[in-house]
C-alpha cells in the first residue's frame, strides 16, 4: 500500500490520498493520470490492469486501487 | 427524417398519442415499429445496413454472453477439482472463442461504416498519388449513399459488444428490444451515442402518462427548436456568405466567421440534442446528456469533457484506454524509458494513444483531410497544455489568480477563441484556405467593416443581428441559471399565468422568428452528415 501511495503522491503531491475517496468523481485524476498509474502498477507490482478494470469504482481512492491490485494479483 | 420538417413534427405527435393510448406492455414494440417506419421514410435502403449491423451484433453478443455463462457454471461446478493453472487455461480458452465472435462482429459493423464512409476518400487519395506519378487512368468513384446515423449506431453497437465481452452486463436476449436500442428514432440522426446500460433502464419500461414528464419533454423540444430555427439557421445565412468566397472576406471577416460558426454550431448541435432528449423525455425515456455548458470551459481538455460528451467518453473507453494499457504499449513504454529516459519514456503510450484518438475523432467527423488536420490540431493543443501544466501550477501558486473571476473569464474567453479558430478547418473544408484565412487576420486590417455597414451586406439585416444577440444572451442566462437548478423546474414554481406566458412567448418566437426564409434547408442539421 505504501508503494502505491508513493506512486500517487508523486503524481499529485497536493492530494491526500489516504483520505480522498472521489479521485475520479471529483476529476482529480484524468485519463493521462490513470494511464501513468497503470504503467507504474505494472512496473512496481508486476500486475497488468486490463482496460475493463478502468472504472470509477476502482480508481476513486487509493484503497479501491489497492483492492483491485490484490484481486488481479490473485488472478481473479 | 429531418427534425425540422412538418412531417416529422406530425409523426412525433402521432407517436406520442399512440404510445400512451396502447396497452403499456406494447409500448416498446410500438416504438420499434415507429422507429423503423420513420427510418424507412428517410431512405428505404438505409434499413438494409442497420438490419445487418443489428442482426450480426445481436447474434455475436449473445454467443459471447452464453460463453461467459458457461464459463461461470463450469468453474463453479469444478471448483474443488481445478487448480489455479487449470482454471487459467480454461478461462483463456473461453476468452479465445469469445474474441472470435467479438472480432467477427466488429469486422462487419466497422467494415460497413468504413466501406460506406471512407471508400471514396481512399480512392481520392489513391487517385492523387496515381495521377501525380503516372499517366494511369484514375479509379472511378463509387456511387454510395451514406445511411443516416450510421456513425452513431455503429459506435453504439461497438460499445455494446465490447461491454458484453468485458462482462459489464449480459447480452439482450430479445431481438426486438436490441433492435430498438440500435434504431431508437430520436437519436438516429445525430446521436447522442448511448450506452446500453444507460438507455435500457427506461427504453423498455412501461410508462404511464405523466403530465409533468410530457410537458418537460415538450418544453425541451421547444427550446431545441428555438436554438436551431431562430439562432443557428439565422447565423448560417451570414456564415454561408463568408464561406462562399473566402478571398473576398479576409481579416476581421475571418474573426466574424469564427464567432458565427461558434454560435451556429452550438445552437445547431445542442438544439438538435435538446429535441432528441425532449422527444425521448415525453415518453419517459432518459437519453444521456451530451453537453455540460461547454463554452464555460477554462481549457481545451475541460472543453472536450463537456462538449459532445458521449463521443468523448466513447473514444476514451473504447480506444484510448484499451490501446494505452495494451501489452504492446506497456512493452513499448518500458523500452522507451530505457532509451529515452524515465520522463519522456513514460509519456510514449499516453501520447501515441492520444494521437490515435484524435486522428480517429477527426476522421469520424468526415472523410477528408480538413477533419483529420482539425483532429490532430486539437491533439497538439491538448498535449502542449498537458506539458505546460507544471508551469501553470507554478504560475497559479505564485500569483494566486485561479479563483479570481477576471482570471476565470479570461480562461473561458481564451478557450472559446482557441476552439473557434481550430473549428475553421471544419468550416472552410480546405486546410490551405483555412491557414491562409487565419493569417489574414494579422495582415489585413479592415476592422472598420464591423461598423461601416459591411456586416449588413452578408445577408443579415439589423433585426437579424438583434434576434441573434437576444438569442445568445438568453442562452447565456439560461446556462447561468442551470448551474444551480433546472430552468424548467424554476419556471414550474412560478404562477400558472406567468409560466404559460413564458412558454407561449417562446413558441411564438420560434414561429415568427425562425429562419424559414430564402435558402432555408430543412435537412441541414450539421451532425446529420456524420
Amino acid at each position: 500500500m505504501n508503494e502505491l501511495l508513493e506512486i500517487l503522491t508523486d503524481l499529485h503531491p497536493e492530494v491526500d490520498f489516504e483520505t480522498e475517496e472521489h479521485l475520479i468523481d471529483s476529476a482529480i485524476l484524468d485519463s493521462f493520470d490513470i494511464i501513468t498509474i497503470i504503467s507504474e502498477i505494472a512496473d512496481t507490482f508486476d500486475v497488468v490492469v486490463p482496460a475493463k478494470e478502468i472504472i470509477p469504482e476502482n480508481f476513486n481512492s487509493a484503497e479501491a486501487l489497492w483492492a483491485m491490485i490484490e484481486r488481479l494479483e490473485d488472478g481473479e | 427524417m429531418s427534425f425540422t420538417s412538418y412531417e416529422f413534427i406530425l409523426a412525433v405527435a402521432a407517436v406520442l398519442v399512440i404510445y400512451y393510448s396502447i396497452p403499456k406492455r406494447f409500448q416498446w414494440m410500438f416504438l420499434l415499429g415507429a422507429s423503423y417506419v420513420l427510418y424507412f421514410s428517410a431512405g428505404p435502403s438505409y434499413l438494409i445496413f442497420i438490419s445487418i449491423t443489428t442482426l450480426v451484433t445481436y447474434l455475436c453478443a449473445r454467443k459471447i454472453s452464453s460463453l461467459s455463462k458457461e464459463k461461470t457454471a463450469y468453474l463453479k461446478e469444478n471448483k474443488a477439482t481445478l487448480d489455479r493453472e487449470a482454471k487459467k487455461t480454461y478461462k483463456e480458452g473461453v476468452k479465445k472463442k469469445q474474441r472470435l465472435f467479438l472480432w467477427g462482429a466488429l469486422f462487419v459493423d466497422l467494415g460497413l461504416l468504413i466501406g460506406i464512409k471512407y471508400t471514396n476518400f481512399i480512392i481520392e487519395n489513391i487517385n492523387g498519388i496515381i495521377t501525380s506519378v503516372s499517366n494511369m487512368e484514375p479509379i472511378s468513384y463509387l456511387d454510395i449513399i451514406m445511411p443516416l446515423g450510421i456513425s452513431f449506431y455503429t459506435f453504439q453497437t461497438v460499445g455494446y459488444l465490447v461491454d458484453v465481452y468485458n462482462e459489464k452486463y449480459e447480452a439482450q436476449n430479445n431481438y426486438g428490444k436490441f433492435a430498438l436500442f440500435v434504431g431508437f428514432f430520436p437519436q438516429l440522426s445525430q446521436g447522442p451515442i448511448s450506452r446500453y446500460n444507460d438507455l435500457s433502464q427506461t427504453l423498455y419500461a412501461e410508462h404511464r402518462f405523466d403530465a409533468k414528464v410530457v410537458s418537460f419533454g415538450l418544453q425541451r423540444i421547444l427550446w431545441g427548436y428555438f436554438k436551431k430555427l431562430v439562432i443557428a439557421d439565422r447565423v448560417l445565412i451570414g456564415l454561408k456568405t463568408l464561406l462562399a468566397a473566402p478571398e473576398d472576406y479576409p481579416g476581421i471577416y475571418f474573426f466574424v466567421a469564427m464567432m458565427f460558426y461558434a454560435i451556429q454550431l452550438y445552437a445547431d448541435f445542442t438544439g438538435g440534442i435538446d429535441i432528441t432528449i425532449g422527444i425521448a423525455e415525453t415518453m419517459g425515456i432518459k437519453v444521456t446528456e451530451n453537453f455540460h455548458r461547454p463554452y464555460f470551459s477554462k481549457n481545451i481538455k475541460e472543453y472536450w469533457n463537456r462538449w459532445h460528451m458521449t463521443m468523448g467518453s466513447w473514444f476514451t473507453d473504447y480506444i484510448f484506454y484499451p490501446i494505452s494499457v495494451s501489452g504492446f504499449m506497456l512493452k513499448l513504454s518500458k523500452k522507451a524509458r530505457k532509451v529515452l529516459g524515465e520522463n519522456i519514456g513514460k509519456r510514449v503510450p499516453v501520447y501515441l494513444a492520444t494521437i490515435l484518438v484524435w486522428f480517429t475523432t477527426g476522421i469520424w467527423h468526415g472523410a477528408s483531410w480538413n477533419f483529420i488536420v482539425w483532429g490532430l490540431a486539437n491533439c497538439v493543443v491538448i498535449l502542449i497544455s498537458q506539458e505546460l501544466s507544471p508551469l501553470y501550477t507554478k504560475f497559479h501558486n505564485r500569483f494566486d489568480v485561479e479563483g479570481k473571476l477576471w482570471y476565470k473569464t479570461f480562461c473561458v474567453i481564451r478557450t472559446i477563441l482557441l476552439m473557434s479558430a481550430l473549428r475553421m478547418f471544419d468550416c472552410y473544408r480546405d486546410v490551405t484556405v483555412t491557414v491562409k484565412m487565419f493569417f489574414s487576420m494579422f495582415t489585413t486590417w479592415n476592422i472598420s467593416a464591423l461598423w461601416d455597414g459591411s456586416m449588413l451586406a452578408l445577408g443579415l439585416n439589423g433585426t437579424d443581428y438583434l434576434i441573434i444577440l437576444f438569442g445568445v444572451v438568453l442562452i447565456f442566462v439560461v446556462s447561468m441559471l442551470q448551474r444551480k437548478k433546472q430552468v424548467r423546474e424554476r419556471i414550474l414554481e412560478l404562477p400558472y399565468p406567468v409560466r404559460a406566458a413564458i412558454w407561449l412567448a417562446l413558441f411564438v418566437v420560434v414561429l415568427l422568428a425562425g429562419a424559414y426564409g430564402q435558402g432555408y434547408d430543412e435537412s441541414s442539421f450539421i451532425y446529420n452528415q456524420f
